[in-house]
């Protein structure tokens, strides 16, 4: 396998720079300093050291015995990202990119959040290292997930609600990237998945690609062998490429990407890119869509407003033609039940957009052998979600 | 390569003028009021118009061009309607129309079916302000092949490897970004567009026409100062906006745009 992307920033046909003129100098000079502190060694041990000290890494791959037993088949192992400092796999990215914020001599920090969890560990690195802060989020998520804005603020960075578009995730992205033009010079802008234009995807899937090389080394440990499926939920897709990554090159390893499935894919209210969309364009990059004839980007729907957004990570793109990785969803339905299924078997109230994931287990493991092993990487707990779903159920806290 | 633009901005030359430059959103408040601005605008001194096509999530945008899209977007506002609109103001009219385009709308069509169905409407030229040089590839061909102008941006914080590329790349013009910034923002100092455009003239033969933050007439008188041409977007849909609901919004308009020309400094 070729070493991806190429100079151009391509994964196949997909990924690129669409970008206005304005970034593009930024976006350069980006890809140099990443190129650079790729290669430097100290830049390299510092990043090791916050992640081992702060972020509390490894996490580790528990063996899920009690949703093992009641699902009947494979044996499931959870990547715990859910153990992560701030309660998800988005810190491994942001403290990262604020180190390399850092190097680059950037004195503000801005980002987009969905669910609210990379606008939580962006303000939580931008606090460690004192710089300044400020999170896009769109309205919608803003009432969906109000206890990590109340979380962001108290890490001392400015929310800023986007009132445009759908008011979710790609509207935040469209005015962070808005801002990031007009304040280019001062800025860095801590984009929280693989997506967006080169060289993020890239440099977005290589700080997420340490989840794979613990998992990989921690199942040859214990199971002596590898696995025979990794399941992730998908929705930019940093995580899911994160434990994919270091496995792509072992063929017998299948993989599959949960999409949020929505009311149903045959709803057309879902996120579901790869049954529902074809490539395009969106904000920087060429990838899966949901767009209607006309190339406008259709509105999306998930319970889940991590995996709410329109595109997905060039890279997955080229994955999903190749092959390489499936990709299925799960409804809102199906992570709900996921959602309780995980707390009640295992006493871990997983995040909604990884109850995606669970949620595909639930169906996948039965069909399994007892021998074969299954990891699925859970990528954030819950504690977010349960005001909304206990509003969803008409509790009130 | 396209006649009407070229011939425009030499015509202009010749009469020791600069060129103003409107945009319109196509489609706000609808079809029908865009070619009846257009006729109007060119009437009160506009020399080129261009028609920004509706995107859903246009990231170069500031507020006012976003809400304009919204807006012609909820009329079902599509590309193959514009170019239709562009077609029949092609009967009335010999100004040159460039198209302001995301490079989804382009895409979704297919690079080559759009280019002929915009050369077949009279569109002269192309702007697409999220396709930097490096990603133009598929569309240089079919554009080239058309004679569709491709005119790239330029911007404050481009290096000097950058200007060469946009001067090398762009036909018609070079569209010199007035400010790290959105549309709508506020116009910066003249005298950094001043030494930015004296840089580009340097590897660049074409002309060069300034957008982003032109919104007064003594804007306007400033920008022509220094540049071959001013282009002015966000103050003229605003005012489609705000007489949305007037029947002379037209006149008012042509009115605005009519002051910008007056205001603009003979070369």
């Amino acid at each position: 396998m070729r070493m991806l992307p190429d100079r151009h920033g391509r994964f196949g046909s997909y990924g690129g720079r669409y970008v206005p003129e304005t970034l593009m100098p930024a976006l350069l000079e980006l890809e140099e300093a990443y190129a650079k502190v790729k290669k430097d060694h100290r830049f390299q041990t510092d990043l090791a050291y916050y992640l081992k000290q702060y972020v509390g890494r490894p996490t580790s791959l528990y063996r899920a015995d009690r949703l093992t037993k009641r699902l009947g088949g494979a044996k499931i192992y959870l990547k715990r990202e859910d153990l992560c400092h701030t309660g998800a796999h988005k810190i491994n990215n942001a403290i990262g990119q604020v180190l390399l914020a850092m190097r680059m001599k950037k004195q503000r920090i801005i980002a987009e959040t969905g669910a609210g969890q990379h606008g939580v560990a962006t303000a939580t690195a931008a606090a460690m290292f004192g710089l300044q802060c400020e999170i896009y989020m769109g309205t919608e998520d803003m009432q969906r997930q109000a206890l990590n804005v109340f979380r962001m603020r108290l890490l001392g960075a400015t929310v800023t609600g986007v009132d445009a578009g759908s008011r979710t995730l790609k509207d935040a992205i469209s005015e962070a990237m808005r801002d990031w033009t007009t304040n280019v010079r001062t800025t860095h802008y801590v984009l929280g998945s693989v997506l967006g234009a080169h060289p993020y995807p890239m440099m977005i899937r290589d700080f997420q690609a340490i989840i794979g090389r613990e998992a990989r080394k921690q199942i040859l440990s214990v199971e002596k062998r590898l696995p025979d499926y990794l399941v992730a939920c998908v929705g930019g897709g940093s995580n899911s490429i994160g434990l994919f990554h270091a496995f792509l090159r072992d063929s017998k390893v299948k993989m599959v990407g949960v999409e949020a499935g929505g009311l149903g894919v045959e709803s057309g209210k879902h996120a579901a890119r790869f049954s529902g969309g074809k490539p395009g364009v969106l904000q920087g990059t060429m990838t899966y869509l949901l767009q209607d004839e006309n190339g406008q980007i259709n509105p999306t729907h998930s319970v889940s407003a991590g995996l709410d957004y329109a595109a997905v990570g060039p890279e997955h793109s080229l994955y999903h033609d190749q092959g390489r990785i499936e990709y299925t969803s799960a409804t809102d339905g199906e992570a709900l039940a996921a959602f309780d299924l995980l707390a009640r078997e295992e006493g871990i109230v997983p995040a909604l957009e990884s109850a995606h994931a669970i949620a595909h287990v639930t169906k996948l493991a039965p069909t399994l052998k007892k021998s074969q092993l299954i990891i699925v990487n859970l990528s954030g707990r819950g504690d977010k979600d349960v005001q909304q779903v206990a509003r969803m159920r008409g509790v009130s806290l | 390569m396209s006649g009407r633009l070229e011939t425009t901005f030499e015509g202009l030359r010749k009469n020791r003028q600069k060129a103003l430059i409107a945009y319109l959103m196509a489609g706000d408040p609808g079809l029908t009021e865009t070619e009846q601005l257009v006729l109007a605008l060119e009437r009160a001194g506009a020399d080129i118009i261009e028609l920004g096509v509706p995107f859903s999530d246009p990231i170069a945008d500031g507020p006012v061009i976003q809400q304009a899209a919204e807006r012609a977007l909820r009329n079902g506002t599509s590309l193959r309607q514009i170019l239709t609109s562009v077609t029949s103001l092609r009967q009335r009219t010999n100004i040159p129309i460039i198209l302001m385009l995301y490079y989804n709308s382009i895409h979704a069509m297919g690079c080559e079916e759009f280019c002929n169905a915009a050369k077949a409407a009279g569109v002269d030229g192309l702007i697409v302000p999220d396709m930097p040089p490096d990603e133009a590839g598929p569309l240089k061909a079919p554009a080239d092949a058309a004679g569709l102008s491709l005119i790239f941006l330029l911007a404050p914080t481009s290096t000097a490897d950058r200007r060469k590329l946009v001067a090398k790349e762009s036909h018609g013009f070079v569209y010199y970004v007035s400010l790290t910034g959105i549309t709508g923002a506020k116009l910066s100092n003249v005298e950094d567009i001043q030494h930015n455009i004296g840089k580009l003239k340097k590897v660049s033969a074409a002309p060069v026409a300034v957008g982003f933050g032109v919104a007064t007439p003594e804007d306007a008188a400033q920008v022509s100062k220094v540049a071959d041409g001013v282009i002015v977007g966000s103050a003229i849909v605003k005012r489609i906006a705000s007489y949305q609901q007037d029947p002379a919004m037209v006149g008012h308009v042509a009115e605005f745009v009519r002051s910008l020309k007056a205001a603009m400094v003979p070369a």
